[in-house]
Parts: structure tokens; sequence; C-alpha cells
């Protein structure tokens, strides 16, 4: 036991290894320092306080925490299907999964709006039946940052199931318990920092979403622009704005982050 | 114990090949490549400037045009932060300013082709635009370039001009996603470049602008001192002011001076 923590714990670690992590934290590190030499710091209260910032934020706010309750509600259950059921065609269904995380935002978004657009192949009978139009509205947002983040949650909860000893289960279900309460009072409990991690991932990808949302939502100040959206709509008029949005962007998210891993995140 | 010994041998190999490969890799980037000419150039030229591209590098060979295509402003933005580009091909000039202020061209731009702005609806005008007065309607889908990018700019000239305050869902970062939106049909009317009409492949129709009210939108040229490639730069500009470069681009529907 002892021999074995020197091991793992006390050596020295390789060289190379330093190295290297070193090197990725630079990468990490040098867009921090160059968006903070940027930053205009005497001017930043003014620049942030607009009502086009304050509508983005609160647009963001609700669009990355439905993507997240949504992925949750519709991607736990997936999660848990991929992971306990064999059935034909799994492979493809994990395949599906994976799609908008190799698809570009910006394709994504498109066949999005092929497909749920005022025009696309589901969009079209949706629109002459009740007269709603997906895209260029809140709903948009959301549905455009829903698909781009929740494979993010599926691959985090898919990996801890596959990772939980399924004599636990068998055991409460030999002793009677139905298959909810299995997964409520046994599953749940085990893979529960990994559903947490799932989550935040979901929400970081949503906070920062742009490709999608701009080519299946569109860009209108107050109605479907977010911080990233418009950071990029700064970016082209007035810099110093843009850096204080982006700024903004990282404190939230840094602070939502550190937040969550000492609260729920913290290794066992 | 062998195993882990065995790996973190590897491990060395493979870094030291990680960290030559990076090595040569950024001495590479630094050489300067005198057969490649980098244009930046607004998204309403991609379709004129690919056959520039082409008929300038079957009159050179060995020489390679590389295209960067993009909103005008987010280009100007790259060159101020230092991209290395030869040539910058603005929609218009504004956004073609800081660049002569800041010193990153020598003289004035040249303007090389100027355009007009048109109504686009998608292919059969489902929702019956007949004009600039339809932009006011806010049972139509509306949209426009975003005021930042020349597009947007000029047709929210046109707007004023012709009196309409316009009812608008979106406002696209570039006029090609504004097109893919009218193509696709999620938008009902939008305001584009008369060469865009041209272009686009059946999936939208224009509606001309009266010339009251209609802008013309010049395109200026300009060599970009700190470029790597200058003299390619500059045979590149003359090549577009020339009489074949000049025929390429009125064949795209721009009116050249």
């Amino acid at each position: 036991m002892s021999r074995e923590k020197a091991r793992h714990g006390q050596s020295r670690p390789p060289i190379a290894f330093v190295v290297l992590a070193a090197i990725a934290v630079v990468f990490f590190l040098l867009p921090l320092i160059g968006l903070l030499a940027r930053t205009p710091w005497s001017d930043l209260v003014s620049l942030l306080a607009s009502e086009v910032v304050a509508d983005a934020l609160v647009l963001s706010a609700i669009a990355s925490f439905a993507a997240v309750t949504i992925s949750t509600v519709v991607g736990v259950p997936l999660a848990w299907v991929l992971a306990r059921v064999d059935f034909r065609g799994r492979a493809l269904v994990r395949g599906l999964v994976l799609f908008p995380l190799v698809l570009p935002p910006v394709v994504g978004g498109a066949a999005l709006l092929f497909a749920l657009g005022r025009r696309g192949v589901v969009g079209e009978p949706l629109y002459e039946a009740t007269g709603l139009v997906l895209p260029f509205s809140i709903w948009g947002v959301v549905i455009a940052v829903t698909f781009v983040s929740m494979p993010f949650l599926i691959l985090t909860v898919e990996g801890a199931l596959r990772n939980v000893d399924v004599r636990f289960e068998g055991a409460a279900a030999s002793l009677g318990a139905g298959g909810w309460t299995v997964f409520r009072r046994v599953t749940l409990p085990m893979i529960g920092p990994s559903l947490a991690a799932g989550m935040v991932l979901t929400w970081a990808r949503a906070i920062g979403e742009f490709g999608a949302t701009v080519t299946f939502a569109g860009n209108l100040a107050g109605e479907t622009q977010t911080l990233p959206l418009a950071v990029f709509v700064a970016l082209e008029t007035n810099r110093d704005t843009a850096t204080a949005l982006s700024l903004l962007m990282v404190a939230i998210s840094l602070a939502v982050l550190v937040l969550l891993r000492d609260r729920w995140l913290r290794p066992r | 114990m062998a195993v882990s010994r065995l790996r973190y041998g590897q491990l060395r190999v493979v870094s030291a090949v990680a960290v030559i490969g990076f090595l040569l890799a950024s001495c590479g980037g630094s050489s300067d490549a005198s057969d490649e000419i980098r244009i930046s150039a607004a998204s309403s030229l991609s379709h004129a400037f690919a056959a520039l591209e082409s008929a300038f590098e079957a009159l050179n060979p060995g020489v390679d045009v590389v295209l960067n295509l993009g909103a005008s402003s987010l280009l100007r933005e790259q060159i101020l932060e230092g991209a290395p580009v030869d040539v910058y091909a603005s929609a218009s000039a504004d956004t073609m300013a800081p660049i002569i202020d800041g010193g990153f061209s020598d003289g004035s731009p040249i303007m090389f082709a100027h355009g007009s702005l048109a109504i686009a609806v998608p292919a059969g005008n489902p929702a019956r635009v007949a004009g600039l007065d339809d932009f006011g309607n806010e049972e139509l889908l509306i949209g426009l370039c975003d005021v930042v990018v020349p597009c947007g700019a000029y047709a929210h000239q046109v707007m004023s001009r012709a009196g309409v305050e316009p009812a608008i869902d979106t406002n696209e970062p570039n006029v090609r996603s504004l097109l893919t939106k009218i193509e696709a049909g999620e938008l009902d009317a939008g305001i584009v470049y008369m060469t865009d009409v041209r272009s686009a492949s059946g999936g939208v129709e224009g509606i001309e602008i009266p010339d009251a009210v209609n802008v013309a939108a010049d395109y200026p040229i300009a060599v970009i001192v700190e470029g790597p490639n200058t003299v390619g730069g500059r045979a590149f500009v003359d090549f577009v002011m020339s009489g074949v470069g000049q025929e390429i681009l009125a064949g795209f529907g721009f009116v050249t001076p």
C-alpha cells in the first residue's frame, strides 16, 4: 500500500511529461494574456453597461441553462441505453451522437435550417400546421446551442455508466427494487460526479456557441444575439467593446467552473 | 515494471520527435514564398476573384494566388493585427480607410470596380415582395447584412433614402450567409449586391432598386506594404486593373471604372 502510494503519488514525474505539460499550460495561457493586455480597464464598466450587452447576457444565460436541462432530460436516458442495452445499430447511434462534434458548427446550423427551418423537411409541415417559425427566435437559439452541446453530456455519462459495476444494480434488483428505483438510488449516486462534469462541459460549450446559432437563429440584438454573437459584431466596429465582452465571458465561465469544481467536482 | 519502462522510453522518443517537428514547422513558416500571393477579398467578390485567380495563375505559371474571403471589416481587422496579406480588396472606402490611415499601404487605394444593390428574394418570390416598402412589413421575415459590414451599411443607406424603417429579423455577419438564408427560403427578402443576385444559382431572384435611392458601392484595392510578397501583390493589382482583369469583373456584373 505505501509502496503503491510512493510510486503513484510522490515519485518524480518524467521530465518529458513536465515539459509537455508546461507547453499545454502556455498554450492556454497565451490567449488569456493577449486578452488581458488589450483590455481597456479604465473604460470597462462603461463599455459593458449597455442594453445590448445586458440583453445578450440574459439570452446567453437562458439558452445555456435550457441546453443543459434539455441535454440532461433526454441525454441521460440515451447514455443509459447506449451503455446498458445491446441492440443492432448501437454503433450507428453512437456515431450520430458524435455528429455535432465533428461537424463545423456553421454546417450544423445550416443542416438545422434545412431540417427545421420554415422550408425544412420537418419545419415546413410544422409551420403549415402551427404557424411556428423556429429560426430567428429564442427557440432557434436554444435548438442550435443544444444540438452542439448535448454530445458532451452523453459521452461523459455513457463513459461513467460503463465504469459502474453492474453487480450493485443487480443486487438492488434482486432485493426487489424496480428499474427506476435502481437507477435513482444506486446508479445515479455512483455516476453523480460524472453527470455533474458532463453538465458543466455542456454548459461551457453552450455559452460559447457561435456558428450554429448565427446560421440557424440569425443575429438580432435583444432577440437572438447571444454574447458570442455580440462579441463578433463588436469585433468589427469597436475592438474595445469586443475585448471587454470577451473578458466578461471569461470571467463568467471561470466563476461558474471554479464554483462548481469546489462544490461537486472535488476528486474523491 | 518492464512494460512501464518501455513506455517511458517510447514517450521520450515521441516527445523528441514532436519537438523537432515543431521547430522545423516554425522555421518553414517564416521562409518567404515569393511564388505565393495572399489576397484578402470581400465576400461579395468571391466568385469574381476566383476567376481572377485562375486567370492570373494561368498567365504566371508557378505563382499561387491564395484567397482569403470574408467580411471586409473582419479582413481589415486581420491586417491591422499583422496578418500576412499582400493585397486587400474591400467592399467600401470606409472599411479601407483605417488601412491607409494606419500606413499599411503606400499611396491611395485604387477603385477597381463599382457595384449596386438589389433586393433578393427566394426563387418564385413566395412572399410576393414588390419593392423596398415591403421591408417595413412586420409579417415578413427580413434580413440585412449587419450595419458593421459594407453590405449592411449600404442597405441601411438605401432604406433611409427610401424612407422605410425595416422590420429586421436578422443582421447577418456577411452577404454570403444572408444569401444562404434567402436561398433556403427562410427569409422572405434581403438586400444584397446586384452581382450576388447574378451569380446565385437559381435559388434567388433579384428585384431592382430604383437608381434614385440605390447606392454605388465602391470597391477599393490596395497593396499591403508589410505583406510577405509586395512585388507579387503589385503584379496582381496591375492585373486586376488591366483590360483582361476588368473584363472578368464586368462579366460578374460589376461596373468597371
